[in-house]
């Protein structure tokens, strides 16, 4: 494992009589998408505040790359503060300057760059972020919410820093987009490899594109590690916090939680041992996904799981429980049916899937793209577990709907 | 039970208590002023850090300065016509109107002309300043600049302090000029005043020293107006008792009843040094 890029070493704040960060140990390493969660009033925001300089600790250090942040130079401090950037949880932007100026601020102030050249980086990130051209000449008090956090987004992202604190970047937006910034968060790590300290509340979607999650509670982090190890974490204070948490339904696609479809499956494998009823899970993969967000955007990509996710309810109604099991597959756990009603009615929901518009290549026309969207089924014996399971429904798949890119001038 | 010396320490209380809150007031209006002057001398000095900030400060001269004059020409006019008016009725009494011309420009050059165009300014631009800052603070924008490691004092302060030292003198300039016209306006065209006599007295009288002195005051009252409205603004979120909407508000107020007392007071200082 590589050192820790920031470590906190029993950091304490006091708000005046309360305390608010207290004796908090926290470690992010370098390259990782590290989420903290925890309650609102928690303690989170000013957190991510000691990391980046706006407060300073009453007790304990903060380290980067092993060096006290109070015992490095002013020089060292600058250095480290033009590596990072932040995105505060209003925004914070620039009331008085519109959408553009906004965005090309920390170009004009801290680099040499020409005017034009600062234009087209800023244009380019305003197409990234799916914004409009019209609403570049815009105030921030003249544009909706949700796109005034795309433009704090795009702030964020210009100067292309190394380590990027985000502070509740996806509250207030509606589901889908709230996917398609966790999307572009996570894609843009992928590509730039940033570091990347996130606060949220978006549990169990945040899950998806986190290596390493920590939760604060009381002003101290009770659990951090990896999201796996969360699942699998015996602290029953974690336990009851994640139960809480994420016992609402996934609200853009109607689809259960993971920890719901987790715990019949495991309930139902116990009923398979001991009674020897067999049913089938089938497990649903989006392939290309990435392709997907490149070409025609996060929101299509979204659209498509959810698109699936209906398609799901009706072919399989109440016999089914599904639910994401990482960004691209949805795992579908069948109790009571039969493996070969499952195979009829997946053969069904192929055909359907197919119609969909969504997967007309006729509706992509000015991006050229193939994707496709696999389902493998199998079925939960007698002493089987879910690990085999999963894994003989993955390799089990097959094609079920896709797109072709077809070349314009070509025919189909 | 309470002893002797209990009543003793009481009495003795409530004597020096008063004592205890003046003196308290006042330490703390002294380290305000402190903390005044370093955050000018903090601005002062990332005026000069490269590169100058020249756009910026173009706005606030085209903010402070050229967006004032309407109100300075109207204020100027008046308060000459006023000085006419009333100089003319005293001196008459003595026989000496023909002075008149001089009154009015020696008072306007010297006294009124920096300390009205200054309080005028507190008006218009002081008020925005600070609540500008001010909101900017409360709204984490201020914080959005550090984090982008833009220093916020040299973006948001150092301008202003520029633009006004600009500002102050041509402002002041103006009113002068005004000021002048309007005395005219009232004592020769209303009241029949010689106007060669007027304006010969006014060339015979006015020194380039009085010019100079109503020069440096109005340097320094720009100083002061810019540096107090952004700091008030700066520092909302310090005030005690005051939060959000309410701190600005707060600031804003504290910003001109401030600069107002420390333009006349300072007025008064710089006036016994310059005589």
């Amino acid at each position: 494992m590589t050192a820790p890029l920031i470590e906190l070493k029993n950091v304490t704040k006091r708000f005046g009589n309360h305390t608010v960060l207290d004796r908090l140990n926290l470690t992010v390493f370098e390259g990782d998408i590290t989420t903290i969660i925890g309650k609102s009033g928690g303690g989170k925001s000013v957190l991510l505040k000691h990391i980046i300089g706006l407060l300073r600790p009453d007790e304990g250090d903060i380290l980067i790359n092993n060096k006290p942040f109070k015992e490095m130079t002013r020089k060292e401090q600058t250095q480290f503060k033009r590596q990072t950037s932040y995105m505060f949880q209003n925004n914070a932007l620039f009331d008085s300057l519109t959408v553009f100026e906004n965005i090309a601020l920390p170009l004009r102030e801290k680099t040499r760059m020409r005017e034009d050249a600062i234009k087209s980086k800023v244009m380019a990130k305003i197409d990234q972020m799916e914004l409009s051209h019209e609403v570049i000449h815009k105030y921030p008090s003249q544009i909706s919410g949700g796109m005034q956090k795309r433009v704090a987004l795009a702030r964020a992202l210009i100067t292309e820093p190394k380590i990027i604190f985000f502070d509740e970047p996806t509250t207030g937006l509606d589901p889908l987009r709230k996917n398609a910034v966790l999307g572009m968060i996570s894609h843009y790590q992928k590509k730039i490899g940033f570091t990347a300290l996130l606060v949220s509340h978006d549990i169990p979607d945040v899950f998806f594109i986190s290596n390493r999650v920590a939760i604060i509670d009381n002003g101290r982090i009770i659990f951090q590690g990896k999201p796996i190890e969360l699942e699998q974490s015996e602290n029953p204070v974690v336990h009851d916090f994640i139960r809480g948490q994420i016992n609402l339904k996934d609200d853009l696609t109607g689809l259960n939680t993971k920890q719901e479809v987790m715990d019949l499956l495991i309930q139902e494998m116990d009923r398979a041992n001991r009674l020897q009823a067999n049913f089938p899970v089938i497990m649903f993969t989006i392939d290309n996904m990435t392709q997907i967000n490149k070409h025609v955007g996060y929101i299509t990509a979204q659209r498509i799981v959810q698109c699936l996710s209906t398609l799901l309810k009706e072919h399989f109604g109440a016999a089914g429980t599904s639910a994401r099991f990482s960004q691209n597959e949805i795992l579908m756990v069948l109790p009571h049916t039969d493996i070969k009603e499952a195979e009829k009615d997946l053969n069904e929901l192929a055909v359907d899937l197919q119609k969909q518009e969504i997967f007309q290549a006729k509706s992509y026309p000015k991006a050229c793209l193939s994707f496709s969207v696999s389902a493998g089924l199998s079925e939960a014996k007698q002493g089987t577990d879910t690990d085999s399971l999963i894994g003989q429904a993955l390799s089990n798949q097959k094609i079920i709907a896709h797109v072709e890119c077809i070349k314009q001038g070509e025919t189909a | 039970m309470q002893t002797g010396t209990d009543y003793m320490a009481q009495a003795t209380n409530a004597v020096i208590a008063p004592f205890n809150w003046l003196g308290g007031l006042f330490v703390a209006f002294i380290r305000e002023l402190g903390a005044i002057a370093i955050f000018f001398t903090h601005a002062f000095c990332l005026i000069f850090s490269l590169p100058l900030q020249v756009n910026k400060t173009i706005q606030q001269i085209f903010f402070i300065g050229a967006k004032s004059i309407l109100i300075i020409l109207l204020v100027g006019l008046f308060t000459g016509m006023v000085l006419g008016l009333q100089g003319y009725y005293t001196l008459v009494k003595f026989g000496s109107e023909g002075v008149l011309g001089a009154a009015v420009a020696l008072s306007l050059i010297r006294e009124l002309g920096p300390v009205m165009t200054a309080i005028m300014i507190i008006a218009r631009a002081g008020s925005s300043m600070a609540a500008e800052i001010g909101i900017m603070r409360i709204s984490e924008q201020i914080d959005a600049l550090d984090t982008m490691d833009i220093n916020p004092i040299r973006f948001l302060v150092s301008p202003r302090i520029v633009a006004s030292l600009i500002s102050f003198p041509l402002l002041t300039a103006i009113f002068n000029v005004i000021g002048i016209i309007g005395g005219y306006l009232s004592g020769v065209c209303l009241l029949g005043i010689n106007s060669g006599i007027y304006f010969y007295r006014i060339e015979s009288n006015v020194l380039m020293q009085d010019i100079s002195g109503g020069f440096v005051k109005s340097l320094v009252f720009g100083i002061i107006v810019s540096t107090i409205c952004c700091y008030q603004g700066y520092f909302t979120h310090m005030r005690p008792g005051g939060f959000g909407a309410k701190g600005v508000s707060l600031a804003t107020t504290s910003a001109v009843v401030l600069s107002c007392v420390l333009v006349l007071i300072v007025d008064y200082v710089l006036t016994s040094f310059l005589l």
